[in-house]
């Protein structure tokens, strides 16, 4: 859907086609720290706000209500050659910045779930979200240093996955562990993607 | 659209904060328009003597001299994306920037993308 002018004098140069993936989860686990790991610029940090989104914001009411809803998401992104381009948002784990979450899931090609076992119950929002909405995610276990250690599969379990849901460990501070996450998750999200079901 | 700025209240509000809703002008139209990674890409500079266009305005223009998502250009000039989705909607509608929308959703065509990431991530 490209979205450009003809008529704005010259051909707009020809732009890559932006692909968003998200790292969500609950506060701590390592989201951020995933992001700048594997971001190929610092992690950025954009706001969204709800009052954007609802009302117009003329008044000084507005402005107020603006104050109490502002979402911070880090992000960063990842260039594959000249064509694509990976935007990772770092997005917050509670539910009540669903307003947030469905803007940033629209057209979204996966999210990573990342878990921390000290708190495992964290990340069920998020689990719940994408299962729902039918976002393909996999589930990434952050290992902190003193965390019990799980078996995988009694991870799996404790979350209620379904069985084709990915599920594996992960350092967010490590650019290689990082890289092997993403990789898991659009191999999943192929298998996943809309038509692959309909042919 | 009060135009009639009251100084009292100005100084009752942090004023970076609002300044970026002044000039978006209250309009909410465009915002569904694009999404944080839509991106945008200056096609005919601005002289700087247009009607119409703030320092916002102008500052998307010279950063877009190459692609930016609304998500980088937010973060970059420190204002909230929903301001900077107004912001681009004028720019667009005046033929300063070309704005790509991201695929509304990744089709069957798109099996070379999915190799072509997977190849790249596997690169990196
Ligand atoms: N030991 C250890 N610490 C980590 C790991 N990942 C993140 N941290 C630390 O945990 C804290 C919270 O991480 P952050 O990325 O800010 O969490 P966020 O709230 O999910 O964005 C930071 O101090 C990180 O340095 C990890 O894999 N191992
Ligand atoms: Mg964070």
């Amino acid at each position: 859907m490209a979205f450009a002018r003809s008529d704005s004098g010259k051909n707009p140069p020809k732009m890559p086609t932006a692909i968003k993936l998200l790292i969500a989860g609950g506060f701590g686990v390592g989201k951020t720290t995933m992001v700048g790991a594997v971001s190929e610029i610092r992690p950025l940090r954009t706001e969204e706000t709800l009052t954007d989104r609802s009302v117009g914001v003329d008044d000084l009411s507005g402005v107020e209500a603006k104050a109490t809803t502002t979402v911070a998401m880090d992000f960063g992104r990842i260039s594959i050659g000249q064509d694509f381009v990976l935007y990772l948002f770092g997005t917050p784990g509670q539910e009540r910045f669903w307003f947030v979450w469905d803007e940033l899931a629209r057209g979204a090609l996966g999210a990573v779930v990342l878990a921390d076992t000290r708190r495992l119950a964290d990340c069920f929002p998020s689990v719940d979200y994408f299962e729902r909405r039918g976002t393909p995610f996999v589930v990434a276990v952050n290992c902190f240093e003193g965390a019990p250690v799980f078996d995988l599969d009694e991870v799996k379990l404790a979350l209620n996955l379904g069985p084709d849901v990915p599920i594996m460990l992960c350092d967010a501070r490590r650019r290689e562990s990082g890289k092997e996450v993403l990789i898991e998750l659009v191999k999943h999200a192929y298998g996943k993607r809309p038509t692959a079901a309909a042919h | 659209m009060n135009t009639e700025w009251n100084p009292d209240e100005e100084r009752l509000l942090d004023a970076p904060t609002i300044r970026p809703y002044v000039i978006a002008r209250g309009r909410t139209e465009a915002q569904d328009r694009f999404d944080l990674i839509s991106l945008a890409v200056t096609v005919r500079p601005t002289t700087g003597a247009e009607i119409g266009l703030d320092p916002e305005h102008q500052a998307i223009v010279r950063l877009c001299r190459r692609p930016l998502s609304v998500a980088e250009i937010a973060a970059h000039l420190d204002l909230p994306a929903g301001i900077v989705r107004v912001l681009l909607g004028d720019l667009f509608d005046r033929g300063f920037v070309a704005v790509q929308q991201p695929q509304p959703e990744m089709n069957v065509l798109d099996e070379r993308m999915y190799k072509a990431v997977l190849d790249g991530l596997r690169a990196l």
